[in-house]
């Protein structure tokens, strides 16, 4: 069960002709999927995309009714390989998933689907995740449809566009018979807005119909001398037909007066940001009619050299709007122009930053600056000489705390860290890799375990180089998700083969958390469309992993401990292996909060446990602190002149997941903890056992009271 | 500069009828149910609205943003932008006191244009909570910068509301969102949005409504809970003959200088719970011998010190005070109350311990335990028998009365082990400090401070310690110095900056380069 649910929105698929469909980025793309007739869906979830393979898992009665068969593909690999289907079959597929790390991941199927070239229109729409919220490292897709001959679309950030784009984007790929990626970056697909829908349709041909008529084409096939033919395909035949659409079909578009000393050339999804500079500038109004011409790349690659030039025909400079680096789309401008003899002045990343977002400022200086430079005329005499003076805001910059991502309140991951932690204070530090997931976490304060991260699935690969062992094993971590995602060929596969002396801590949490909580093959949960209860240990067991120790609580700090101090210590030398489970945090509560709530008010007998502290014997050394980073474990200063330091205080929001204590325990911390179950509906001989312990308990303190001083005043 | 000359650009008038909003918010703290509401008021209310967020792993109790633009709609769509820019905020929303620092750090709150709305109360970043001395940041600069930063403020407690009525931060915010009156819908469009929600909106209604009412009069915090009465004014039960030595003790301690008297009513309360009023007479005589050499010249400096860290050092923590502090009468009903146990619930009670050879050989008459702990091979058979984590069902008769047993140890503990070794290591402590008296008062005062440094229990009261005698070691470096004082000022905060003493480390360094 994913973390959020769709199961309500998804009932906007089903608006029909001339409706209006009011809602999120993600869930426009997928009713625009249906009404371009698309044979079949999948992907690799995967911010800022897992809400559509959320959608479509939450909507698959509604593709069943329309014949589209949707797949939750084990990997980007795996899914866009399935567009295989649209090589030979006229059939439209789409796949999604995050870039550019899920385009690294497809790009050895993306290399062969583009040399093979596509009959039915193939979509890969590729969540950018680049700039503010993302987690990944800062790349560009562009790279890849470059090499690959793969068209890139990067429609304006709004639902009609993008819309558009869908459509656009199944179209260009049929007409050039290659594959099309269409970009949406992280704020595009969660952004809100209408549009008007037109009717879902079946598609021509389903899949179930090209399974009963099989087709073969050797042609397609990219081995020698085929592959020489598919390059020459693609440059004689297929680029010219791209070219021809974009052009003929206007998927480029072009804003504001015919005729003006500047123009700006940008991204599609660069619009809305160079729209409101120019509002602020005064330069466009609130429809966004600009005063200076606009030339918009809904598609940035290929680009179409016309264009370019007639846009630049009769100006002095052009301003080239293109977030991330290298700068493809300039590069690529220039030649243009210096091939075609022009005098136009290029700029782009000399104005603006080479690296990172464009941000509001960003994109208002840059653009500010540009005008100033090429033709002031159009600024206000503000922005040429700014006077108006601000008052100095105080400097926060020293005050203000780094708050970075980190492991829920309750989460399972929480204490095998800090069993790993407690065993490199026994063991001396460790070389520890690290791998995708919320375990990644682990990397910051305050465990700070792992010290690399190369790819899903390949923390025990990346420590490789140390399989052989030594004075101190390497050890590495790996999530259930990149277990199953690449995981068990790549690292655990390689691990046996190559005879590793290291241990690796699977982080089993029941889903493929981080992404928002998708079943994975080991899920414990039923899915009426997937097949999961697949145990990790019987698939490592399967690769021949002999040492191998599978945790059912991982809160059993303790426990962890001892285990991950037999696999440091034990004199077995091949591979090691922990399965560390405990189902994540957030989704049980998801699950069983409500249920939980609905058995008290039935009368049912709960116990809902929480933890606490006692203030008076917690020292304020914040030791418990440095072995959790729990966002309900926190701070409190007391009023009493007495204490210097902040105390620890354990918030409402406890789940009562039990590492606070067993921390206490295992690292022999302080006995200021203890935990709170308040039990609801007790039966009645539950309740006669307690008011009889209570009244001897009651004896023996009221025995003690009688003969001391009571000075807290709360004796009453 | 031969630029065509063209009309200067003016601003769409229309321009200033866009509202921008952002929220800056706490992973898990609702900011995606606030974004929502938000949306749904102003679409039912006529409004263009865009919505965006960046939702992602980077959510997950990491800080976050949420951004909104709105326009009364007009004949087309308007252009919105997709994430806000520094000066070009109307409305800030920050569900969190450093999260409304860091929308002022980034420049969203301006002068000319941002309401700030925030909740003033703090969710600890993980790097404030793990300093083990006082690592919280400072909310107080925040609220200063929000003064010039924003051109009005609405910041009150609206964590206190959600908790008092059992739902999320969004919805008092929200509330207080209406009330400031920064958006242009009526009070009654917020609560349709929040009760077309559906699911608890009963209580995030009631939220709404309080947070409503606090920013419609002027968005202060209601008055601070009246704190609790000082200590010395708090009454004192128990038998007549101790509660009479008792008073004795009070009035001792009220006819010192008022400044020492401040601590040393709180001290002498603390050390006679800690045992007796024999130790609370002992506590003030100590007290006494120190004040004798200090003076009001001084401002008492020396001896107020000392009331505060001799009564720390005197009600050390052992395994006596711990069972003592978990088996009286009072704990049990705090709580209940705080666990929300009615009389409809019953309430049971896990405690944490584990006691190691070390704290079990305290106990012991202080010869006897002294002998088993210079045996390194008993030690380990001791440790062997008892060490292991225990939990201790206190609601239970039996596992209270281990703990009530241990607490009765009380009347022995002068005699153990433990108190031996805590009192050679005061009696140490003080006399380096008087020892600095006659060269160097400042130096001796801080000597007296550097007790904070112990505390903790087990391998943490050990790190304690060891940076203790580090710092002094330190001290006795730079004894002589014009600057010594200061030094140890600088020695005591290094050590409370980090576990391992990395910063301390850093500064003994530096000491030892020029002493």
């Amino acid at each position: 069960m994913a973390e959020r649910s769709f199961a309500k929105e998804v009932q906007k698929l089903r608006l029909g002709e001339g409706e209006t469909f009011t809602g999120e980025g993600i869930l426009a793309i997928t009713k625009a999927l249906l009404e371009c007739g698309v044979g079949y869906v999948g992907g690799y979830q995967g911010a800022p995309i897992s809400h559509l393979m959320d959608v479509l898992a939450d909507a698959q009665d509604i593709l069943g009714e329309l014949g589209v068969r949707f797949e939750a593909n084990a990997s980007e690999a795996a899914a866009t390989a399935m567009l295989a289907a649209s090589v030979h079959y006229p059939i439209r597929g789409a796949v999604t998933y995050k870039g550019p790390v899920g385009v690294n991941v497809g790009s050895d199927a993306l290399a062969n689907l583009a040399s093979s070239g596509v009959n039915g229109g193939a979509l890969i729409i590729v969540g950018e995740d680049y700039g503010e919220g993302s987690s990944i490292m800062q790349e560009r897709s562009h790279a890849f449809a470059m090499k690959s001959q793969v068209w890139l679309m990067d429609p304006r950030p709004s639902l009609p566009a993008i819309v558009k784009a869908v459509e656009q984007g199944f179209e260009l790929s049929e007409a050039s018979n290659s594959p099309v990626m269409l970009t949406v970056r992280i704020r595009s697909c969660h952004v809100t807005g209408t549009f008007t829908t037109r009717a879902n349709r079946r598609p021509a041909m389903t899949v179930a119909d090209a399974l009963a008529n099989p087709q073969s084409d050797f042609i397609r096939v990219v081995l020698p001398p085929m592959s020489f033919v598919q390059e020459q395909d693609k440059v004689k035949n297929r680029w010219p037909a791209a070219l021809e659409f974009i052009r003929e079909r206007g998927l480029n578009e072009r804003f504001g007066p015919t005729s003006a000393p500047v123009g700006i050339v940008l991204q599609g999804g660069m619009y809305n940001g160079v729209i409101r500079a120019l509002q602020r500038l005064g330069l466009a109004d609130l429809y966004g009619e600009s005063r200076i011409p606009l030339f918009v790349l809904n598609v940035t690659y290929p680009l179409v050299p016309e264009e370019f030039l007639t846009f630049c025909e009769g100006k002095d400079a052009v301003l080239v709007v293109e977030e991330g680096q290298p700068e493809f789309l300039e590069q690529a401008f220039g030649a243009m122009l210096y091939k075609a003899g022009a005098t136009v002045a290029l700029h782009g990343k000399d104005i603006f930053p080479m690296a990172g977002e464009y941000t509001g400022q960003v994109m208002l200086d840059a653009v500010a600056g540009f005008l100033r430079r090429c033709a002031p005329g159009y600024l206000p005499a503000q922005r040429l000489a700014p006077n108006a003076e601000q008052p100095p805001i105080p400097d926060l910059s020293r005050t203000v705390p780094i708050r970075p991502p980190g492991f829920c309140t309750g989460c399972p991951e929480r204490p095998i860290f800090a069993a790993l932690k407690l065993a490199q204070g026994e063991l001396g530090k460790h070389q520890i890799t690290g791998d995708i997931g919320c375990h990644l976490f682990a990397c910051l304060p305050p465990f700070e375990i792992g010290g690399a991260t190369m790819g899903y699935g390949l923390g025990p690969a990346s420590n490789a180089a140390f399989d052989g062992g030594g004075e101190k094993r390497a050890i590495s971590i790996l999530g259930d998700g990149g277990f199953w995602h690449n995981g068990l060929s790549s690292s655990i596969g390689n691990m046996v083969f190559n005879k590793s002396d290291s241990l690796t801590v699977i982080v089993d949490n029941y889903y493929s958390a981080a992404t928002g909580g998708q079943d994975v093959l080991s899920s414990r949960a039923e899915n009426a469309t997937k097949s999961t209860k697949h145990p990790i240990t019987a698939a490592l067991r399967g690769v021949g992993v002999e040492w191998v120790r599978q945790i059912d609580r991982t809160y059993d700090v303790p426990k962890m401990l001892a285990t991950i101090r037999e696999a440091l210590t034990t004199d077995y030398a091949g591979p090691k292996v922990i399965v560390a489970s405990s189902e994540c945090m957030l989704n049980r509560q998801r699950r069983e909060r409500p249920l939980r709530n609905q058995a008290i008010r039935d009368g049912r007998r709960v116990e809902a446990p929480r933890f606490g502290v006692d203030e008076a014997l917690c020292t304020g050394d914040h030791a418990c602190m440095r072995l959790s980073g729990c966002p309900s474990l926190s701070l409190k200063t007391l009023d009493d002149p007495l204490r210097d330091d902040p105390v620890a205080a354990i918030d409402q929001s406890c789940v009562g997941c039990g590492n606070c204590g067993e921390v206490a325990d295992a690292a022999v911390l302080c006995p200021s903890f203890y935990r709170a179950d308040v039990v609801h509906n007790p039966g009645r001989w539950e309740r006669a056992r307690a008011r009889l312990s209570a009244a001897v308990i009651g004896w023996l303190q009221a025995r003690r009271a009688r003969a001391r001083l009571d000075l807290t005043g709360d004796a009453a | 500069m031969n630029a065509p000359i063209l009309p200067e650009g003016t601003p769409d008038p229309q321009l200033a009828g866009i509202l921008k909003l952002a929220i800056m918010a706490v992973g898990g703290q609702g900011g995606g149910v606030l974004t929502n509401w938000v949306e749904a008021v102003a679409r039912a209310s006529g409004y263009a609205v865009q919505a965006t967020s960046v939702a992602g792993v980077a959510q997950r109790t990491g800080a976050t943003i949420y951004y909104l633009e709105m326009a009364p709609l007009g004949p087309k769509a308007p252009v919105f932008s997709l994430l806000p820019a520094a000066g070009d905020v109307d409305v800030l929303v920050a569900a969190e006191m450093m999260e409304a620092g860091r929308a002022i750090l980034r420049g969203f709150v301006t002068p000319d244009r941002t309401t700030l709305i925030a909740s003033s109360h703090r969710a600890l970043a993980v790097s404030e909570k793990t300093v083990p001395g006082d690592g919280i940041a400072n909310s107080g600069e925040v609220r200063a910068a929000a003064g010039v930063a924003a051109r009005r403020q609405v910041i009150f407690d609206m964590e206190r509301i959600a908790v008092a009525h059992r739902t999320v931060i969004s919805a008092s915010l929200f509330g207080a969102l209406a009330g400031s009156g920064a958006l242009p819908f009526p009070r009654a469009a917020f609560e349709a949005a929040i009760r077309a929600d559906g699911r608890g909106a009963e209580a995030s209604l009631a939220a709404f409504a309080e947070a409503f009412a606090i920013a419609t009069t002027g968005g202060a915090d209601a008055p601070a809970p009246a704190a609790a009465a000082p200590a010395a004014a708090r009454g004192a039960t128990g038998p007549r003959r101790q509660l009479a030595e008792w008073q004795a003790l009070v009035a001792r301690a009220a006819a010192l200088p008022a400044p020492v008297a401040a601590l040393a009513e709180p001290g002498l309360r603390k050390v006679v719970d800690f045992q007796d009023t024999a130790y609370g007479a002992e506590y003030l005589d100590r007290l006494g011998a120190i004040l004798a050499r200090d003076s009001a010249v001084q401002g008492w400096r020396l001896a107020r010190e000392a009331a505060k860290y001799l009564a720390n050092a005197m009600a050390y923590d052992d395994v006596i005070r711990v069972a003592d502090q978990k088996t009286r009468p009072a704990r049990f009903a705090r709580i209940g109350r705080e666990m929300g146990a009615g009389e409809a619930q019953l309430l049971h009670l896990t405690e944490f311990l584990h006691p190691r050879a070390e704290e079990l050989v305290r106990l012991l008459p202080a010869r006897l335990g002294a002998r088993l702990a210079a045996n390194p091979a008993r030690m380990r058979q001791i440790d062997r028998l008892f060490n292991r984590g225990r939990r201790l069902r206190s609601d239970r008769v039996w596992p209270f009365l281990q703990l009530w047993l241990l607490a009765g140890l009380r009347r022995w503990r002068r005699g153990n082990l433990r108190h031996a070794e805590e009192m050679a290591h005061l009696d140490r402590w003080l006399a380096t400090a008087l020892g600095h008296l006659p060269a160097d008062y400042d130096l001796a005062v801080e000597v007296i401070r550097m007790r904070r440094l112990i505390k903790g229990y087990s391998d943490t009261h050990a790190r304690g310690q060891s940076k203790y005698d580090r710092v002094m070691d330190g001290v006795a470096l730079v004894a002589g110095r014009d600057d010594a004082a200061d030094w140890a000022r600088r020695l005591r905060e290094a050590a409370l900056r980090d576990e391992k003493g990395e910063t301390l480390d850093g500064a003994l360094k530096t000491i030892r380069s020029f002493a």
